[in-house]
């Protein structure tokens, strides 16, 4: 058997949440086509150092293993990606793999984004249909309309794009590009739209659209290619007119 | 909305930075041109600005308390930043970092500036005019210090009419967004010739 070719990985790990992180190097057994996670994988299959210890496996999490999940994003050579996309022929070598700091770490690679979801609730980030009675089918769409909001609904939550950001860290309570972004996806859809007001009270809420200082990472790291910069601008466009309307008083409501 | 004073600080932050502190520079570097005519051109035009009706009412309404206002809120602003620019190093990001760090400089400029010219004249009756700012110029570390302030603040100014752009929702797209980079960047060329070449019409 020919000699095989290995590549080299260094994981800054970390064994609980508030323990201090520290960096271990893999050597791993090359295969064609394989990605960040089947690398991991065979971390977990062999749990042993490149020293040759023994070691405990490293821990990641995973969902889709199709990029739609967004549950396996990790900081690959420095960048946020998802690992179970990231092929290990397009990497440089060594490969190093940290969790995305912005978030809590649970353990290891895997970081807890309770924060994301806690934002999308802030911005009724949903299509309110539940009543006391029957509401009936909703409007029919535009075609031209769906296709564009079908590039907005890709989102995963995944939080490259908050990890991108220098604007969301310890210091500010900003809730990142992705939930402004959804806010524009419901304010679209023609039920949705009904609540398009209490969103945008919503999203001039601590934390929110005004934190954004316009460093535009966000939407150059989106694995989807959300256009999330064009989402706040325009989100910003209707908070100006909001403002205005609210202070000045208008008769143009919803 | 009603009881968050976040997006209310930040818009009027937002537009204090051009109105009226933007506008002002940019006056303040037209006055200070005409030093590159001759110290007569500088100094008439200069009392000129002096002999403004309410001076002092002007003074401090638009410009000491809107300054003072964008600088407080800003370096607050600046600091909740945390810069990632090694690891995502794009041209936005880029400004993003300077736009922070040109207004600390700004700041620690125009107090000094403020100190050696308006305050001096308040407190000393220091005279205002062509000879004044040539004497400080004269020293080479002033000299740099203030061409060091003047590229700062017009390099703020001019990326600050960018995002000022993108905060009250001009520009929307990436297209405009990226036509309007090309205008300040035009702005930010112009002024800081204006302002180095009146340094150096002060200084030699
Ligand atoms: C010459 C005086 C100054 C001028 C003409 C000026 C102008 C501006 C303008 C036009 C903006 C854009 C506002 C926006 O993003 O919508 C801005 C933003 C900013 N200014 Fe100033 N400014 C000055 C002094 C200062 C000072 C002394 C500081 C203190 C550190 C400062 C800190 C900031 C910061 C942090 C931002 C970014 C705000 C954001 O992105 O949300 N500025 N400035
Ligand atoms: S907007 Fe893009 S980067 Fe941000 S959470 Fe959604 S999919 Fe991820
Ligand atoms: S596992 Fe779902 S995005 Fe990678």
């Amino acid at each position: 058997m020919a000699e095989e070719t290995m590549i080299k990985m260094i994981i800054q790990r970390q064994d609980e949440p508030e323990a201090q992180p520290y960096e271990e190097e893999f050597d791993i057994p090359y295969r064609d086509n394989m990605n960040v996670i089947s690398a991991l994988m065979e971390i977990r299959r062999n749990p042993v150092n490149a020293k040759g210890e023994e070691t405990t496996p490293v821990y990641w999490d995973m969902g889709c293993l199709e990029e739609v999940c967004g549950a396996c994003s990790m900081v690959i050579n420095g960048k946020a990606m998802q690992s179970c996309t990231a092929l290990i022929d397009q990497l440089e070598q060594p490969v190093r793999l940290e969790p995305m700091r912005t978030f809590p770490v649970m353990r290891d690679l895997a970081v807890d984004r309770t924060q994301m979801f806690d934002s999308l609730k802030q911005v009724k980030a949903w299509v309110p249909i539940d009543g006391t009675y029957d509401l009936g089918e909703g409007q029919r769409m535009p075609e031209s309309k769906r296709q564009w909001a079908y590039e907005l609904s890709k989102c995963m939550t995944c939080g490259v794009c908050l990890e991108a950001c220098p604007n969301v860290n310890d210091n500010s309570d900003f809730i990142g590009p992705a939930a402004l972004s959804q806010v524009r996806l419901f304010n679209t859809h023609p039920t949705g739209e009904y609540h398009k007001a209490e969103r945008m009270e919503a999203v001039l809420d601590e934390g929110g659209l005004q934190a954004c200082g316009n460093a535009q990472n966000c939407v150059e790291a989106c694995p989807k290619g959300i256009p999330l910069t064009t989402s706040i601008a325009a989100l910003n466009r209707e908070a100006t007119l909001h403002s205005f309307k609210s202070f000045f008083g208008s008769d143009h409501h919803v | 909305m009603a009881d968050n004073k976040e997006f209310f600080n930040r818009r009027l932050h937002s537009f204090l930075g051009v109105f009226p502190i933007g506008l002002f520079l940019m006056q303040h570097l037209v006055v200070n041109h005409f030093a590159t005519y001759s110290p007569e051109a500088f100094n008439n035009a200069a009392h000129f600005m002096e002999n403004l009706p309410l001076r002092i009412l002007l003074e401090f309404a638009l410009i000491y308390i809107p300054l003072l206002f964008h600088a407080v809120y800003g370096i607050y602003i600046a600091f909740t930043a945390k810069s990632n620019l090694k690891r995502y190093g794009y041209f936005r990001n880029w400004m993003f970092m300077l736009q922070r760090v040109t207004g600390v400089l700004t700041l620690i400029f125009v107090v000094w500036h403020v100190w050696e010219t308006r305050l001096a004249y308040a407190i000393y009756g220091t005279e205002i005019n062509f000879d004044l700012m040539a004497d400080i110029l004269s020293s080479p570390f002033m000299f740099w210090f203030y061409i060091i302030g003047v590229i700062s603040a017009v390099f703020h100014f001019a990326n600050g009419l960018w995002s000022f752009c993108v905060t009250w929702g001009l520009t929307v797209t990436p297209k405009s967004q990226k036509f309007v980079t090309y205008v300040t960047l035009g702005v930010f060329v112009i002024f800081t010739y204006m302002g180095i070449a009146s340094l150096i019409s002060f200084a030699f």
